[in-house]
């Protein structure tokens, strides 16, 4: 008996739920970053849709990125991005991720997240409330 | 200066095996010596500061740390007012000290959270941040953000603190109270975390002073430092606190006086509310017409400790001069006191115990044999192994 | 009342080396002082006057490299600079480094950002410039024209 898999439409069958989200923070001021755990916490508590903060970028399916990189941070970045198992969503936190903030006329900065490496979906905000982001987040899976 | 969040968070956190800022060189179970690496979060904020004009510069400071993020501001006015030699309005004094005292609370209630999570308290973990929502979403209610709030400018404040609103901050802070007293009650009697507090990251009076450590991190040690009352400025010479200090420099010490001076500032913002209601509504700025040539310095207490900002002005309408310093710039350099001669299983609570800024530090810290430099864990497995020490001691106490 | 006899005190103890005092108000003071003898005051400072090291700022000029050294006074709330000139053709300065740590990470940072050279500091190595500028490129000095 087959498993009529490729007509289900193995990937996007798999993305639908529970998605395992990596997070890499840039030079950032940390408020994106907190907001990110606060989905974690009993108000917002994003386990609930199964959605869950990994160690690894090897077990992820979303790479949230926020923070302005500077030049330092760009080559570690392509580097999660090249280790990251494809597909892999990736989502720009923030409007240092999203253009770098106003941090971008600064010495060290190195490009938007958008010019290092592709970006799936956008979430503004200096910093995003955590609806936002789930929103973000539950929208891009949707898709 | 921090890249990636290091708020590792139980059996899911966002780290990665990349170079940390602090690798613990270890010769068995024992730390030797500690190297740091930074950078990853040098964004040039001095630098573009002398771009901005005076106004934009608070956006700017604003952002250089979400947790602390009122205190740049207050210091930035500081020093600012100081050059131009302007008088603020009484109102001003007690709205910046009320949201000065806010962010307090919900960074010492955050910091609580993550050192919960070191021992391997989740629950604290949870708890702490669920009671942090009710004051973001009080500073939502009263500056239109749960974080950087924009409510500083030269010479006042932006927004008001209209009398309504004030009957809501009694109501929420006595919530507060009464869920400190849960959390205080809870960690203060816990005897597992006693063993596991008590006479680790020890910093004697002599480290701090050698340091030039500030905030609770110096007032744990007995060194009673807090620009509050050393150098006052806002609302604090019209109110009265007491400065929290402890003797023993321990990590258990620094919980203590961080917990209680949560209450302090409940009772600050309740006597600055009561001084809110005496002045004229909407007295909340002077006019300010230049900034004249001169250098200033600005002060404040942010809660992690003296944040330092030095200006120097040459008349026009931007900064020539912007020197900043974090209290987290002296706090971390304690490490290589606090952490060497400890087990790797207590490396995770005495790095946290300072409450290192993460904006100014980076992810935690590695383990490295001191003879062959080859890798023995990472962050995550140090914070496994702080967790396995706990149940140890659990069993071994109850 | 303090200020004034902190002043006095350290005016007379370093007679030759102290060139000009400005006090702004009871807590905030100025004095610009000689730059081979900043080791020597700073010892004074934290060993007999009590003081605590904030931090040192770094301003270049026209005359030359600027370092305030930021001193604080935690039982009147003082705040003392000690400030001095280098030149700019060889900036070089003796390290406070060895009298207490406090100073360590911001004469690295200063050696980065302004290429001073800070003599017999323990470890002058890089603090956040790796990887994100260049050798020999000090981003904070200014163009004069």
């Amino acid at each position: 008996m087959a498993i009529k898999i490729k007509k289900v439409g193995f990937k996007n069958y798999c993305f639908k739920k529970s998605l395992w989200v990596f997070h890499f923070g840039g030079a950032s001021c940390n408020n994106c970053d907190i907001e990110i755990l606060d989905c974690l916490t009993p108000r917002y508590d994003l386990e609930r849709f199964g959605i869950l903060l990994v160690g690894s970028i090897r077990h992820a399916d979303v790479l949230l990125v926020n923070g302005s990189i500077n030049k330092r941070d760009k080559d570690r970045l392509i580097e999660i991005y090249n280790q990251a198992p494809k597909p892999i969503l990736v989502v720009a936190i923030g409007a240092c991720g999203c253009t770098g903030g106003i941090f971008a006329e600064g010495i060290t900065f190195a490009g938007p997240v958008d010019r290092i490496i592709p970006v799936d979906a956008y979430i503004p905000g200096c910093p995003p409330k955590p609806e936002a982001i789930i929103a973000g987040i539950v929208k891009l899976a949707g898709r | 200066m921090g890249t990636k969040t290091l708020i590792p968070i139980g059996p899911y956190h966002p780290l990665q095996e990349e170079p940390e800022l602090f690798k613990l060189f270890c010769d068995g179970e024992i730390v030797k010596d500690i190297k740091w690496e930074t950078g990853y979060n040098h964004r040039g904020i001095e630098k573009l500061s002398e771009s901005k004009t005076y106004d934009q510069v608070f956006f700017l400071v604003e952002r250089i740390c979400g947790i602390c993020s009122t205190s740049h501001p207050f210091a930035f006015a500081n020093a600012v007012e100081e050059i131009a030699g302007i008088d603020i309005t009484d109102r001003t004094r007690y709205i910046r000290s009320i949201i000065g005292e806010l962010e307090r609370i919900h960074s010492h209630l955050l910091w609580v959270g993550l050192a919960g999570h070191f021992l391997g308290y989740n629950t604290v973990f949870m708890w702490a941040w669920k009671y942090r929502e009710p004051i973001l979403d009080l500073f939502e209610k009263i500056t239109g953000n749960r974080n950087s709030y924009a409510m500083f400018k030269v010479g006042g404040v932006r927004r008001d603190i209209e009398n309504n609103k004030i009957s809501t901050i009694r109501k929420t802070l006595s919530d507060v109270k009464k869920k400190t007293d849960l959390l205080t009650g809870a960690v203060m009697d816990d005897p597992v975390i006693h063993a596991r507090t008590k006479g680790v990251g020890v910093l004697t009076r002599q480290d701090i002073s050698d340091f030039g450590a500030v905030g609770p991190t110096a007032r744990a040690s007995g060194v009673s430092i807090d620009i509050r009352r050393d150098d006052p400025y806002a609302a604090y010479p019209l109110v009265s606190w007491k400065v929290i200090t402890a003797e023993e420099g321990d990590v258990f010490a620094k919980v203590k006086v961080r917990l209680l001076e949560m209450y302090e500032s409940i009772s600050i913002i309740e006597q600055c509310l009561g001084g809110l209601e005496k002045t004229p509504e909407g007295d909340i700025a002077v006019k300010v017409n230049e900034i004249p040539e001169g250098s200033g310095t600005g002060r404040a207490e942010a809660p992690r400790g003296e944040v330092f900002h030095f200006v120097v002005s040459d008349g026009s309408n931007s900064p020539v001069r912007h020197k900043i310093r974090a209290p987290s710039y002296v706090n971390i350099a304690t490490f290589k006191k606090s952490c060497i001669g400890q087990t790797i299983s207590d490396a995770t609570i005495s790095l946290a115990a300072v409450d290192p800024c993460y904006c100014c530090t980076e992810r935690m810290a590695v383990a490295l044999d001191i003879n062959s430099g080859r890798k023995l864990m990472n962050a995550k497995e140090l914070i496994e192994l702080s967790l396995k020490r706990t149940i140890e001691l659990k069993k071994k106490i109850t | 009342m303090e200020t004034d006899l902190v002043i006095e005190k350290l005016k007379k103890s370093f007679d030759t080396e102290v060139l000009k005092v400005t006090k702004k108000s009871e807590r905030r003071a100025t004095v610009s002082v000689k730059p081979e003898s900043i080791v020597r005051i700073a010892e004074y400072l934290y060993k007999t006057a009590g003081l605590r090291f904030i931090i040192a700022s770094a301003l270049h000029t026209k005359r030359g490299f600027e370092i305030n050294y930021h001193f604080s006074l935690d039982s009147t709330g003082l705040v003392l600079n000690i400030h001095v000139i280098i030149n700019r053709e060889n900036p070089q300065i003796e390290s406070l480094s060895n009298l207490f740590n406090a100073s360590n990470w911001i004469e690295r940072e200063i050696h980065e950002l302004f290429g001073i050279d800070f003599l017999n500091h323990p470890n002058q190595e890089k603090l956040i410039s790796e990887g994100n500028w260049a050798e020999g490129v000090y981003p904070y000095r200014k163009e004069f024209k």
